[in-house]
């Protein structure tokens, strides 16, 4: 007999909390910078935030190849994604359609793929879990698409650098990288049009 | 991505793939009050969680006519599954016919017990033998019954 380790279960009800999962998502990436609760996932597998394995029963199958980074790859989370999600799990950021990172060691936007001229939406979309997520009073201030005038976000633990390469990023227009945030159960979402500002001091 | 799945009874299988294949079997035929009471008499239960809740969906079922010729698809099944873990770890599959979610459930959680091998012997005299037993005889029941409606027919030869 192989001996699994423990699997945590997924949605309790998986038609309708993906659906929900997937409208606030939807919500979260129409208006960047705003954060959104995502229901459904109380028990996630360490060190999975319950929100990246909402995201990921919503988003993630066998279609979808899945880049982990290595810090969050145990085997509780392994085995999760296996069995819940069914994807394959690659080694290399560049052909993922979705990457889990956390945020002290989130990889270079450039190993993703921003995708094609013909095919943008062939890129990766990368989920961070950070160590807080703040609106209104933070040091980042965003811009474009969704955004009426400016928001103000902080994401805490952040790598140093990562905002630099998310101003090439955004040069990349119509292709590059698209980000969501998570903490707990609160994600914020990036797409490549935001422009984001950040105070020296903190990039 | 495509994998080479075994078919029923194909040889590269283990044995220990076929004997999970009848215990699956067994449980999916089995009726539902049937296995309930068996299930209730069992002395000691093992602590489960459902992994993957009981749910409903479609299973094309197909065939082939005289057991040879072209497969063709016979028509849509209703099927329920579930999954659940055992407290030591052991992970079980029920697939039954029909809408029934306790039975997909039941049968999953004996599919987990039956891979633990301190725990088999007892299951199967407990519950899988009794089981594959009642479907033998109903289905030889069934077979009588049919068998007895037979008709001969034979046509007078003329002229002979």
């Amino acid at each position: 007999m192989t001996l699994s380790p423990e699997i945590k279960p997924g949605f309790r009800d998986p038609v309708l909390d993906a659906q929900s999962v997937f409208r606030s998502l939807l919500e979260a990436t129409a208006r960047p910078g705003r954060i959104h609760t995502l229901e459904g996932i109380t028990d996630a597998p360490a060190p999975l935030h319950p929100a990246t394995a909402a995201l990921c029963l919503t988003l993630v199958d066998h279609d979808t190849p899945l880049w982990i980074a290595p810090e969050l790859q145990t085997e509780e989370s392994l085995a999760f994604l296996r069995f819940h999600c069914g994807c394959p799990i690659i080694d290399t950021p560049g052909e993922a359609a979705f990457a889990l990172a956390s945020a002290d060691k989130a990889p270079a936007l450039s190993s993703c793929t921003p995708g094609e001229q013909a095919f943008p939406e062939r890129s990766t979309t990368l989920i961070v879990q950070t160590d807080g997520l703040e609106a209104a009073t933070g040091s980042l201030t965003l811009r474009g698409p969704g955004i009426e005038s400016v928001h103000r976000l902080s994401v805490k633990g952040l790598r140093p650098g990562f905002w630099g390469e998310w101003q090439e990023n955004g040069s990349l227009f119509p292709c590059g990288v698209d980000l969501i945030f998570v903490h707990g159960t609160d994600v914020v979402s990036l797409p490549r049009t935001t422009v984001v500002d950040a105070d020296p001091e903190e990039s | 991505m495509s994998q080479k799945r075994p078919t029923a009874a194909s040889p590269e299988q283990t044995s220990e793939q076929r004997a999970r294949q009848r215990w699956l079997s067994t449980l999916a035929k089995a009726d539902f009050e049937d296995l309930e009471a068996l299930w209730n008499n069992l002395p000691a239960k093992p602590a489960w969680t459902v992994i993957r809740p009981p749910e409903i969906g479609m299973v094309m079922t197909r065939g082939r006519a005289g057991g040879t010729g072209q497969r063709f698809n016979l028509g849509e099944v209703t099927v329920t599954r579930c999954a659940v873990q055992l407290d030591y770890g052991a992970v079980g599959f029920g697939y039954v016919m029909g809408r029934n979610r306790h039975h997909a459930e039941l049968a999953a959680v004996v599919d987990a017990i039956m891979q633990t091998p301190s725990r088999r012997d007892a299951l199967e005299r407990a519950l899988i033998a009794p089981l594959s037993l009642r479907h033998e005889d109903s289905k030889r029941n069934r077979g009588r019954k049919a068998a007895s409606t037979k008709v001969d027919f034979f046509t007078m030869v003329r002229g002979a």
